[in-house]
C-alpha cells in the first residue's frame, strides 16, 4: 500500500465498502462533499471529512440532506467535481433537488447506501428498497443513471464511473448501494486513475455572447460553461429553452423533456454494463444485483451441480434498465428468478422486458438480512419444473 | 464628451437580459427598484459582474436571477443558500449573491438560513420582504405581521412573524441592514457595502405588493405604500436588532444595524486544508 505525492492511493487495501467509495471518488477527481450523517452511509462522510482537506479539497457538513444537495450542484456549477452521500431517509429528502440536477443538468454523484425501509426502518441493516425511488423518486419525467456494485473494490471502480458518466452525460449519476457492502471489508486495489480514464464535462467553444447553455451537441448535451469564466449565463428549474430561458409553453415543455430523457435513452449502450455467467445455455436466468447477485452466484454454481442449466445476469447498471439484453434472454429461457431485498421492484421491470416468452419468479426478502442460498436455489428448482 | 442618455437604453442595460423585458412584476412591486440598486451597487463598488455569482429561489423575488446579465441561478423553493454555499466553497474568487424573498429564505428556507449565518458563509444575501407570498396569490408567510389579511388569514393572522434582522444576527450575520425600496441611495450604498464585506451579509429590503398585501390589508396603491414608508420609517443605524419588529402600522425602524467581523466559513478551512496537508 501507498499513497502517491498527492494524497491520492495506490496499491491494495483491506477497507469496508463505505471507505472504497470515498477513494473511488477522490481517485476520480472529486474534491467537493456535502453531506449529513447517517447510518449506514456515514463511514463515507468521515472518510471525506479526513481525506479532502488531504487532496485540497472542500468538505461540507451541512444542516440536512436538502442542503447537501444544493450544496453539491452549487459546486459543480463552480467547476468542482462533487458528490454527497446518504441512506434511505436522507435519500427521500434529496429527491427534491436531485430533479434540479437533471433538469440543471448538473454532473455529480449522489450515493445512496440502501438500509431497510419505509421511514426510520432498519437504520442499520440491509434493504434494496429504494430501487423505484432511485428511479422515480423526483416529480416530473426523466431518466437517471444508476450503478449497483457488489463489492468494496466495485464500488471503488462504479464510483469513478459514476462520476465519468455525469461528467459525460451531464447528470446526476446514483451509486445505488446498500449496507452489506457499504459495511463489509474485503481487498480494494486502489489506483490513480489516469486522465485516459477519466472523463471531463465538455466545455464550450463558443465564446460568450454566442454560448447558450442548452444547446446541445449531436448526442444531445449540451457544452457546460462554469461559473466565473463570462459567459454571463443563465440557468433554471423552470422548464426553459436553449438559452436557459424559462419557456411556459407545452412545446418548449415536449422539446426539453424528450432530450432529457433521451440523452439517456439514445446512449443506453454506451452506458449499461452487465456481468453474465453460464446465460449461454441457461433455461433459469437469476437476475440480481448488488449484495444479492452474490448469494445468487452460490445458488446458480449449486444448480449447476444438480444438473440444472441455471445462469447469472448481475445488473451493475439497473437505470436505464438493460430491456434489450432481457428480451434476449427471454426469447431462449424458460425463467427469470429475480431475489431482491424487498418485496418486488426490479422484477416488475424483468417481467416487463421478458414480456410473457417467460415467466418471472420473484423471491423476496424484506430486509434486515440477505437471502439464504437456498431460497433461491429452491426458486431455481421450481422454476424448472 | 457629453454623457448622452437615450430613450433606447439605460444605463444599466449592461447588467440586465434586455431580452427577457417586460419583466413578470405587478405595476408597483418594488422588486425591480432593489434589482436596479443591486445592479447599480456593483459598478458603485467596482465589482467585475464576470465574478459575481446571483442565486434565487421561487416566487416572485426568485425571478431577479432571471433578468441579471451575470451568471445566474433560479433554483428550488428555499435551496438558494445552500447552493450558493457550494458555488462559494467551489470556487471562493465568485462574489456570490443571493436573490429572494422572505418566504423563500426565512419559511422554507428557513433552516439553511441560519446555518449560512451561523456558518458565516462569505455571500451577500438580499432578502425582499413584501409581508406575503405573492407569486401564489397572497398567502401569509413567515414575516406576515399579527392581524394582517392574507388569502390564508381572512381572519387576520395569528402566527407570529419573525424579525429576520434580529434572527440573522443573532445567528452571526457580520452585516444586516433593512432598508424599504423608497430608500434607494441607502439601499445601494449598503448593498455595495455588503457586496465587498467578507462574511454573511444580509439585507432586508421592505417592498410593496399592491397586488396582494396592499390591496387585501387596505394600504392603496403602489405608491401610497410608498408614502406610508415615508411616515412610518425612522433610520437608526446601530439599532438592536431585537427591536426592530415591524406591525401591520405602526413605525419600520430601518438602517444598518450590524457591521462586525469575524473570521469567515472559508477563513477557517484554509487552516484546515493548511494543518491536513502539513500532516500528510
Amino acid at each position: 500500500m501507498s499513497t502517491t505525492e498527492d494524497g491520492i492511493l495506490q496499491g491494495e487495501f483491506f477497507v469496508t465498502g463505505d471507505e472504497a467509495c470515498a477513494e473511488g471518488a477522490i481517485a476520480a477527481g472529486c474534491r467537493f462533499f456535502a453531506g449529513y450523517p447517517i447510518t449506514p452511509a456515514t463511514e463515507i462522510a468521515e472518510t471525506m471529512s479526513r481525506r479532502l482537506p488531504e487532496v485540497g479539497g472542500v468538505y461540507i457538513q451541512m444542516e440536512d440532506e436538502l442542503a447537501s444537495m444544493n450544496a453539491v450542484l452549487g459546486a459543480s456549477w463552480a467547476g468542482v467535481k462533487a458528490m454527497t452521500s446518504t441512506s434511505g431517509p436522507g435519500f427521500s429528502l434529496m429527491m427534491e433537488n436531485f430533479g434540479l440536477g437533471v433538469m440543471l443538468e448538473t454532473p455529480c454523484v449522489v450515493v445512496n447506501i440502501q438500509r431497510a425501509g419505509p421511514s426510520t426502518g432498519l437504520p442499520t441493516l440491509v434493504g434494496q428498497g429504494d430501487m423505484m425511488q432511485a428511479r422515480w423518486g423526483s416529480h416530473g419525467q426523466y431518466e437517471v443513471i444508476a450503478l449497483v456494485p457488489s463489492s468494496p473494490q466495485e464500488i471503488f471502480d462504479l464510483t469513478i464511473t459514476a462520476f465519468n458518466l455525469s461528467e459525460k452525460y451531464r447528470i446526476p449519476v446514483l451509486v445505488l448501494s446498500d449496507e452489506v457492502v457499504g459495511h463489509m471489508s474485503e481487498k480494494v486495489v486502489m489506483r490513480r486513475a489516469g486522465p485516459e480514464e477519466l472523463v471531463a464535462r465538455r466545455r464550450p467553444t463558443k465564446p460568450p455572447g454566442q454560448y447558450w447553455p442548452y444547446e446541445p451537441d449531436g448526442d444531445l448535451v449540451p457544452p457546460m460553461a462554469i461559473a466565473g469564466e463570462g459567459y454571463r449565463f443563465h440557468v433554471t428549474g423552470l422548464t426553459h429553452d436553449e438559452r436557459g430561458y424559462p419557456a411556459m409553453t407545452a412545446a418548449a415543455q415536449d422539446r426539453l423533456v424528450r432530450r432529457l430523457v433521451d440523452k439517456i435513452r439514445v446512449n443506453r449502450n454506451d452506458i449499461i454494463q452487465l456481468d453474465e455467467m453460464g446465460t449461454e445455455d441457461a433455461e433459469v436466468v437469476v437476475c440480481a444485483y448488488g449484495i444479492t447477485s452474490r448469494v445468487a452466484r452460490r445458488a446458480v454454481q449449486q444448480a449447476r451441480h444438480q444438473g440444472i442449466r441455471a445462469g447469472l445476469l448481475r445488473l451493475i447498471t439497473v437505470w436505464p434498465f438493460p430491456e434489450e439484453r432481457i428480451r434476449g434472454l427471454a426469447a431462449q429461457a424458460k425463467a427469470f428468478v429475480v431475489p431482491e431485498i424487498n418485496y418486488g421492484q426490479m422484477v416488475f421491470e424483468v417481467e416487463r422486458c421478458a414480456g410473457g416468452r417467460a415467466k418471472t419468479v420473484l423471491v423476496p426478502h424484506m430486509g434486515g438480512g440477505v437471502h439464504h442460498p437456498q431460497s433461491i436455489l429452491q426458486a431455481i428448482r421450481e422454476a424448472v419444473q | 464628451m457629453t454623457n448622452v442618455v437615450t430613450t433606447d437604453g439605460n444605463p444599466v442595460d449592461s447588467y440586465l437580459r434586455v431580452d427577457r423585458m417586460p419583466h413578470i412584476w405587478c405595476a408597483g412591486c418594488g422588486i425591480g427598484a432593489a434589482v436596479g440598486c443591486f445592479i447599480r451597487a456593483i459598478a458603485r463598488a467596482g465589482l467585475n459582474p464576470d465574478k459575481i455569482a446571483l442565486v434565487s429561489g421561487i416566487g416572485c423575488s426568485g425571478r431577479a436571477a432571471g433578468y441579471v446579465r451575470v451568471d445566474s441561478f433560479h433554483t428550488t423553493h428555499g435551496r438558494a443558500l445552500p447552493f450558493a454555499t457550494g458555488l462559494k466553497m467551489g470556487n471562493p474568487e465568485l462574489n456570490v449573491v443571493v436573490f429572494s424573498g422572505d418566504g423563500d429564505l426565512a419559511a422554507i428556507g428557513g433552516n439553511h438560513l441560519i446555518h449560512s449565518a451561523r456558518r458565516n458563509i462569505d455571500m451577500t444575501v438580499i432578502c425582499i420582504n413584501n409581508f406575503n407570498y405573492g407569486m401564489t396569490g397572497g398567502q401569509l408567510g413567515p414575516t406576515t405581521p399579527l392581524e394582517a389579511r392574507s388569502s390564508t388569514s381572512p381572519y387576520g393572522n395569528f402566527d407570529p412573524p419573525f424579525n429576520l434582522p434580529h434572527v440573522v444576527a443573532a445567528c452571526g450575520a457580520t452585516y444586516v441592514a433593512r432598508w424599504t425600496v423608497m430608500h434607494l441611495r441607502q439601499l445601494e450604498r449598503s448593498i455595495a457595502e455588503a457586496l465587498v464585506k467578507p462574511g454573511f451579509s444580509f439585507i432586508e429590503v421592505i417592498t410593496p405588493c399592491p397586488t396582494l398585501y396592499a390591496r387585501m390589508n387596505k394600504l392603496g396603491q403602489g405608491v401610497d405604500v410608498l408614502h406610508s414608508y415615508q411616515q412610518r420609517c425612522i433610520v437608526q443605524n446601530g439599532a438592536d436588532p431585537r427591536e426592530v419588529e415591524i406591525g401591520l402600522s405602526g413605525p419600520i425602524v430601518v438602517g444598518k444595524f450590524v457591521d462586525m467581523s469575524r473570521p469567515t466559513f472559508g477563513d477557517h478551512y484554509q487552516k484546515i486544508l493548511h494543518k491536513a496537508q502539513k500532516k500528510r
